[in-house]
């Protein structure tokens, strides 16, 4: 088999005329796409399956650098700072036919702004959205908004025809019972075409040969069977015996023996995600613990002392099997604003610890409940039980409490823990989303992850003038002076940035996506 | 006797609603559906709109009337997680299950049966302790277990059997069947095999028990005396008389065939209503878990009712009784 496959390359190596291939990419993961339907989810193995058949005006590469798709160039306008130009491509062409044009841009806004969409927040600011001509468009936002293309990169286009055609202008609505025609089909530009989906089963998808990008990119897979595969062991079982030959989320404890077998291979590479623990300082007195009248987590030398007592070189050594890179801040290192002096700002020294904990007032420590998630991180349960021991050696006795994310995090976003872990992806690669989410004062719509109980009023006006701070050096000024708060505050324990895996098997080549979204366009197989 | 069956059905009923209030009362415990339903960078307006669009506001008697008044009417609500109706999702989910289920439990009585009455007939037997010992292991090792390991064995080293899912399918109206393809046939063996292991074993050791009890009997050693052959003896006058205890029991186990196929279908990624619901528990998707508890629930008054009217009728004192 491997001979005549063999034979088969070469004899397509030599034939002068492009051998159109027929490669299967059989990728398995841990879960399904929720639906097709393109704005009415906002999660990762959603968006990942839609990126093979719908495109936004502009993606991501694997190295987080932005690439055109729909939009060939784009810049704010030289008259107006509230207004930002895209150019359209122009030759471009739905699966169904349809010619792609500046109003099927204007629809698929408008419809992600609708009130069921799922990514109406991401593009809150635009007040408008206009076509000038067929392909250009002209977005107005609600002031300057320097970083308006990074919230854009999952944002996918629909055709407008197509859409009222088949009755799904509006973004399914889940207790309305609708069944949109686009939950189950798809029509976008991308590079392959649904062929078949079962929900949760398997979905199948064949290359376009009319994608614009035909050329241009690798596009050596001509057909793809995505299944997803739940139980872990299941799913290495399937890559070992050869039936998938493309896996995403990897179990830790199986990568050196699929690395190891023949014909397998094990790419890594960091993630977009850092793993951490937020304390509540805000209280004047916490229920998740055994002080009465006092919050100890409102004292930044206990905070420090806590942080500390982390050894993170040990967690990534015996917790992550060497699958992690500890961190001194909480902003993945491919983040606008993050720093190698500031991601290595942590330090462990137990004796320096107890001698603040005591200069605090604690000399005798305190104990103190640790909510954790059980299914959301890689090891995350086994994290907060390193973290336990460790606590413990400064006098913090930790009671672990570890539950099912769909548990654990609605005690951070409701205020009900005092101590928790969280792990944060910057999807806008830019320190903004991270302040507005863990760092700004909690209101409705602003700092809903931030469990800290951190309100500085000053921080917060710095925070808020980012968004439309078009002078990026004062902009990345103010960005590293709100970082330099939040590590002088240790206002979260960073722990580490994690790390992906992906398995192929050896003929398979693409590189891992920080972001964890395989685009098939750029996979090589031979 | 009709007084009866209707008395057992008013029984039934309110097992039922019961069992539903406990499932809703349950349901707050599982967790928050909208933290699942919204991505993070959802507001605190999207969150109450949610909820209160979902109803989740409300008790959960409330939320229990709101499902049993829809359910009545045959609507079963929409799957928080796929966005589309439940009812729809079990009946495509169904076919799998049920197949599995047929499968594990035609290869549990029918091996269970005859390797019971093996070990019964060569009691002192090499083969019939050996199949004793092993079957120790079935009744034993996890469910989990037994598949990661058939999984290790047939598919990763012998490469022989697909480790996951079920093949190639067939559409026969709304009806996905595996039997008539060969991938489909082949993804059958290993699931069937792990979930029917457990009840195999079961069925061999009360068989084997029960005859052995017969065999001692006077008429079988009449049977002996009158010269009958031992084929004769065995079938028709021991293994006849032992059934009795033995269809009670497999009754009962093919309710939980279908009911716990959870963990081999996990194990399998076996796209049956079981690992629908591991999901469903996962994402905390209610409509969901409600009706498929139901569903179970309904089936398992529905054989028990069953027995019991049987019983009454082959059993009049039972009736007096009552």
């Amino acid at each position: 088999m491997t001979k005549l496959t063999g034979l088969m390359a070469i004899a397509a190596l030599l034939s002068t005329t492009a051998v159109a291939s027929s490669e299967t990419l059989r990728w398995a993961r841990a879960g399904d796409a929720l639906t097709l339907d393109p704005h009415a989810q906002n999660e990762g193995p959603t968006h990942t399956i839609r990126h093979q058949m719908y495109e936004p005006l502009l993606v991501r590469d694997t190295t987080g650098a932005f690439e055109p798709a729909l939009a060939t160039e784009w810049a704010p306008s030289a008259s107006d700072p509230n207004v930002w130009v895209f150019q359209l491509r122009q030759g471009v062409t739905f699966h169904g036919g349809e010619t792609f044009t500046a109003e099927d841009v204007v629809f698929s806004f408008e419809r992600a702004k609708q009130e069921n969409s799922d990514m109406k927040e991401l593009i809150g600011s635009i007040t408008e959205i206009r076509a000038v001509g067929d392909y250009t468009i002209e977005m107005v936002t609600d002031g300057p908004n320097p970083i308006l293309p990074s919230n854009l990169t999952n944002l996918f286009i629909m055709d407008k025809g197509w859409s009222e055609a088949n009755n799904t202008v509006n973004v399914q609505d889940f207790e309305g019972g609708e069944i949109t025609y686009a939950t189950t089909n798809a029509n976008g530009t991308g590079p392959y075409v649904l062929t078949s989906r079962e929900p949760d089963v398997r979905t199948v998808m064949t290359r376009n040969e009319a994608y614009w990008g035909r050329d241009q990119f690798p596009m050596e897979v001509s057909e793809i069977i995505y299944t997803p595969i739940q139980n872990a062991a299941t799913r290495v079982a399937a890559l070992l015996s050869g039936e998938v030959n493309f896996l995403q989320d990897m179990p830790v404890q199986d990568l050196v023996r699929v690395n190891d077998a023949d014909g397998l291979t094990v790419k890594k590479a960091p993630q977009n995600r850092v793993i951490f623990f937020g304390m509540n300082q805000g209280a004047d007195d916490i229920e998740a613990d055994n002080i009465d009248g006092a919050n100890p987590l409102a004292d930044v030398r206990v905070r420090k002392a806590m942080s500390m007592a982390i050894n993170r070189d040990a967690i990534q050594k015996v917790v992550m099997r060497g699958q992690s890179e500890p961190a001194g801040m909480i902003a993945p290192p491919f983040v606008n604003g993050w720093t190698a002096e500031m991601d290595a700002e942590s330090s462990t020294n137990v004796e320096m610890a107890r001698s603040l904990l005591a200069d605090a007032g604690y000399a005798d420590g305190f104990s103190i409940r640790l909510d954790c998630p059980n299914d959301r991180y890689i090891n995350d349960e086994a994290i907060c039980q390193a973290a336990v021991g460790m606590l413990g050696q400064v006098g913090v006795t930790v009671n672990l409490d570890a539950k099912p994310k769909a548990q654990h995090f609605p005690l951070i976003t409701e205020g009900k823990t005092d101590f928790y872990m969280l792990g944060w992806g910057v999807p806008t690669y830019d320190s903004e989303y991270i302040f507005n989410f863990l760092v700004h004062g909690r209101e409705s719509d602003i700092g809903t992850w931030n469990g800290t109980g951190f309100d500085n009023d000053e921080i917060d006006a710095k925070i808020e003038s980012l968004s439309s701070n078009t002078d990026l050096a004062a902009r990345n000024a103010d960005i590293a002076a709100i970082w330099r708060v939040v590590q002088d505050e240790a206002l979260y324990i960073p722990v580490h940035h994690q790390v992906l895996n992906w398995g192929m098997a050896e003929g398979v080549g693409i590189d891992v996506d920080a972001e964890d979204q395989p685009k098939v366009k750029y996979f090589t197989m031979n | 006797m009709l007084s009866f069956i209707v008395k057992r059905v008013g029984q039934s009923v309110l097992v039922l609603l019961v069992t539903g209030l406990v499932a809703f009362s349950m349901f707050t415990f599982v967790g928050d559906p909208i933290d699942n339903m919204l991505g993070q960078e959802r507001t605190m307006e999207d969150v109450e709109r949610l909820r209160a669009q979902l109803g989740l506001d409300k008790p959960f008697v409330v939320q229990y009337f709101r499902f049993l008044e829809q359910a009545a009417q045959g609507n079963f609500g929409i799957s928080y997680r796929q966005g589309r109706p439940v009812a729809e999702i079990l009946m495509e989910r169904a076919p799998a299950t049920l197949e599995l289920a047929a499968v594990s439990g035609v290869l549990a009585i029918v091996m269970g049966i005859g390797l019971g009455v093996f070990t019964a007939i060569r009691r002192n037997g090499v083969a019939a302790n050996l199949i004793m010992s092993i079957s120790l292991i079935g009744v034993s090792l996890p469910t989990f277990l037994i598949g990661i390991l058939l999984i290790y064995l047939f598919s990763v080293e012998l490469g022989w059997l697909p480790s996951f899912g079920r093949g190639e399918t067939v559409h026969i109206g709304g009806w996905s069947t595996g039997f008539l393809t060969e991938s489909g046939l082949k993804a059958l063996i290993l699931p069937a095999i792990t979930l029917g292991l457990y009840q195999m074993t079961l069925i061999m050791r009360l068989v084997r028990s029960e005859m052995l009890e017969v065999l001692r009997q006077d008429y079988i050693r009449f049977a002996r005396a009158r010269g009958l052959g031992d084929r004769v003896v065995n079938f028709r006058h021991a293994l006849k008389n032992t059934m009795v205890p033995v269809i009670t029991v497999i009754g009962l186990q093919l309710g939980s065939i279908i009911a716990f196929a959870i963990i081999t279908e996990t194990v399998f990624q076996w796209p049956g209503v079981g690992l629908l619901f591991i999901n469903a528990i996962q994402f905390v998707d209610i409509p969901v878990m409600a009706a498929y508890l139901m569903l179970i629930s309904v089936m398992f008054v529905a054989i028990n009712l069953l027995v019991d009217i049987l019983y009454a009728m082959i059993d009049p004192r039972l009736r007096a009784a009552s």
